[in-house]
Formats: C-alpha cells, structure tokens, sequence
C-alpha cells in the first residue's frame, strides 16, 4: 500500500516506548523508516513533531505526528484495521470486547505509572533508597505475573499472540537484567512465570529483531550513571 | 443500551476529579447509575477487592465487573454504550490519537503541576511549579484551537472525550478562583479556554454533577492545613 511507505518512527535505540512501536509495526506487517534521534541534539523535524514534550517516539505518517507510545499504539490499530489488531476490536456495543480493551489500557497504564519510574531510580539511587526501589520492583513484576496468571501472553492480540500489554511491557524485559543487578534480586525468583513469559516473547521474530541484549542495556545504564553522577 | 440487564456502579468521592470525570461521562452518555461515596480513611471492601491494585476511585463497576482509571472508564463507558449520547471520542484514526494525546496531557502534565503546586511548602517552590502550570495551560488554549476548529468544545459542536477530561478540574479551577482571587484559565492569559469552561459548566449534564465550589473550597483549604501541618512534622 502506498499509506505504508509514508510511516516514519522517530526514535532512540534504547528506549522501551519506541520499541513498543518498532514491535507493533512488525506484528502488524507494516514496513517504515527508522530514523535514529541524537537526544543531546534533537533534529528539527523531532522538535517541530513533537513541540509539546521534545521527546521521542514520534510517529510519521504521511507526514502528519503522532506521540506517545501507548497513543502511537492504538493509533496504528485504527488506521491499518486490516492488520493483526493489538486490543479487541470495538464492535459495536459488545461489552465483553469493550471490558477487554479496559483491562489492556489499565495494565498498560499500570506499566507505564509503576514499572518505568521505578526502574529509574532503580540505576539512579544507592544504598537504603535503592534496596526499596528493588522491593518495590519485585512487587510489581508479581503483581504483573498474577494478572498474566496461567496464560501464554497478556492477550487480546489479533496474532493470538502479542497484544497491547503485551506489546507495551516486552520492552522492559531487555531492562529486566539491570534491574536485578541494580535491585539485588532475581527475576525467575520472584516472578518464574513473568521470566517464562519474558523468553516466550523474545522467541518471536518481532520482539527478537527489535530488542537490544540485556547486556548493551546494562552497559547503557552504567553511561546514564556516569553522566548523572551515580557510581 | 443502559436499563434492562444493566447495572452500573460508581465508587467515588465528592472532591475528587477523577471521580467526577467518570460522573461527567455517565451524565453526558445519559446513564443512570448507583452512587457510592467512599471514605477515604475507611474504604469499603468492594472498593479494596475491586481496585486492588491502586485501592482508589473512580471505580466503575459495570454488572459486577470492575474497570479502573478514570480516563479507562470513559473510554469504556463511550465503547460498552456507543448508542447512548453522541459518541466522546471522534471516528478518524488521526482525530482519535490528537484526542487521546491531550487527555493524558491534561493528567501528566496540567494536573500533575497544579496538583504538585498546591502541595508546595515554599512560596519558591510553588512559583516554579505554578510556572509550569501555565505552560501547559499555554499548550492547552493552543490545543483548544486545533481541535475544536472554531466550534465550542474541543470535540467539535458536541461534547468529547477531551472535554471531559478536562471537565474534572472545572471545580478547582473554580475554587482557585474563589480561594485566591486567581483563574488557572483567564481572559488575558487563555480566552479560548476561559470561554470553554463557562460554557461547559452551562450544560445541563455538567450542572447535575460539578460539585458545589464553596463546599470545595472548604475542602481545599482543610486539605492544605492538613499539607501544611504534615510538613512541619
């Protein structure tokens, strides 16, 4: 389709909200450029795309911006519906797909409130502060792994595979690694189904392609420590 | 549809935006529902066993089923009711992305501030975060401009999910107003949105849910003293 071709992802190599996009692209077969944003000098294009936040991702299409990657994510769901859908689709008043789509968008929110903000001060605080921040981590991967309960994936993906939890926390499982290092405890042992789920997802070609390995994530984290004064 | 088989619940409290987001929904989608006001210091069990994640309002609880986070709830109210009211978010792709973006704006960034500011101990602290308050007012009045088209609401002629949204702060906006002789969205600084909110709080089904202002405003500054007191401990 010629729609396609004009889907442009401004984006930084590491970061798990321009993963989210990179991911759902791929499930959803959709080709698009990759444009690798300098953070400490943001393109023009970024800046003009983006004037409210500056941030990356940013998604192009047919020249016109769409931020936020939970936003980027349904965004895609409605424009290309012939693609392998991330939520359920809304069919009209069907109150059981409607419940579906509620529970994704809490969970995804839920990822977005509790598990990135405390993987950040994860790297970012020592001693006392950083041991709670490893509690607190634990306690919300068990917290994730009990509503993941016996099933492969978070679901509701048209693939029957990755849906938009899913897609909205794979990311961080490549940050699963430093936060073990960083919080003094183990993934598999506080939450073995989350860790099952997390080599699960790694195994399709989509999260594969577009996940960098835990260790250039860890190597990552010790360049923000030494650039914020962490040591 | 609402009525026959359908029983709606809302768990909340009177002062809280949030909760009033979900009532605004319900009263703009023409939904009748049971009430529930919940004691902060003593919340009930079927708010701790149906938000057990958070523990917080809005809950809204839709024939037994619970669906937490207020701008989750309308979305599903707007999605599990598509023939009640006119429909809160738009039909384009596009339209419905610069909609979702605003919503969350109004919550990570106007919210987030104002709420930080009135927290504030220092009189410095709370410049700077009032500072920040008004630069996302600044980016809202913009955001009004581009999505309503000239038309009353952000969401065109009608009433939409941006709308009400931004809603839930009506209160204390007013409150501002009547506490500190001060409009978070004024005249001078931003008509587009000093317009809309008289405008809005005109409409029958937000009249039927805005709290009282005087009775806030008490709320407000018992809020502040307990703040205050709490950061001299």
């Amino acid at each position: 389709m010629a729609e396609e071709k004009e889907l442009v992802l401004l984006d930084f190599w590491v970061s798990p909200f321009g993963q989210r996009c990179r991911i759902a692209m791929a499930e959803k077969g959709l080709e698009f450029e990759y444009r690798e944003e300098d953070l400490g000098n943001k393109s023009d294009l970024l800046l003009r795309s983006n004037p409210v936040h500056r941030k990356i991702p940013v998604l192009l299409h047919a020249g016109r911006p769409v931020s936020e990657s939970l936003v980027i994510l349904q965004y895609l769901d409605d424009a290309f519906p012939g693609t392998p859908h991330l939520l359920p689709p809304a069919n009209s008043g069907d109150a059981d797909a409607a419940y579906a789509r509620a529970t994704a968008r809490f969970w995804a929110d839920y990822v977005d409130k509790k598990l990135y903000d405390c993987g950040s001060r994860l790297w970012r605080l020592k001693g006392e502060p950083q041991a709670a921040a490893g509690r607190e981590m634990a306690e919300i991967l068990r917290t994730l792994e009990a509503e993941l309960g016996d099933r492969e994936f978070f679901g509701g993906g048209g693939g029957g595979r990755l849906g938009f939890v899913d897609v909205a926390l794979v990311p961080f499982t490549a940050w699963f690694y430093s936060y073990e290092r960083c919080g003094g405890f183990s993934v598999e042992e506080v939450a073995p189904r989350l860790a099952a789920w997390a080599r699960r997802c790694g195994r399709i070609d989509s999260v594969a392609k577009h996940l960098p390995s835990p260790e250039k994530v860890y190597d990552f984290v010790g360049v923000l420590k030494k650039k914020y004064g962490v040591e | 549809m609402a009525g026959g088989g359908d029983e709606l619940k809302l768990l909340g409290m009177w002062a809280s935006p949030f909760a009033l987001r979900a009532k605004l929904a319900l009263s703009f989608k023409g939904l009748s529902y049971d009430y529930v006001e919940e004691d902060f210091k003593n919340k009930s069990e079927l708010l701790l066993s149906s938000n057990p994640v958070h523990k917080k309002v809005p809950v809204l609880i839709h024939n037994g089923k619970p669906v937490c986070e207020s701008q989750v709830i309308v979305q599903y109210i707007d999605e599990a009711f598509p023939d009640a009211g006119v429909p809160l978010l738009p039909s384009d792709p596009y339209d419905r992305a610069v909609a979702r973006f605003w919503a969350a704006y109004i919550d990570d960034k106007l919210l987030k501030s104002w709420l930080q500011a009135s927290m504030c101990k220092t009189e410095q602290e709370k410049a700077a975060a009032m500072k920040e308050t008004f630069a996302a007012v600044g980016n809202l009045e913009a955001a009004f401009k581009e999505c309503s088209k000239g038309k009353p609401f952000f969401g065109g002629d009608a009433v939409g999910y941006v709308d009400v949204t931004l809603g839930a702060m009506i209160g204390f906006v007013r409150v501002g107003e009547a506490l500190h002789g001060m409009r978070l969205f004024d005249a001078s600084r931003s008509p587009l949105l000093d317009a809309w909110l008289d405008r809005f709080a005109a409409l029958d089904a937000a009249k039927a849910v805005l709290p009282d202002t005087g009775r806030l405003a008490e709320y407000a500054q018992m809020k502040q003293a307990e703040w205050a007191a709490a950061a001299t401990n």
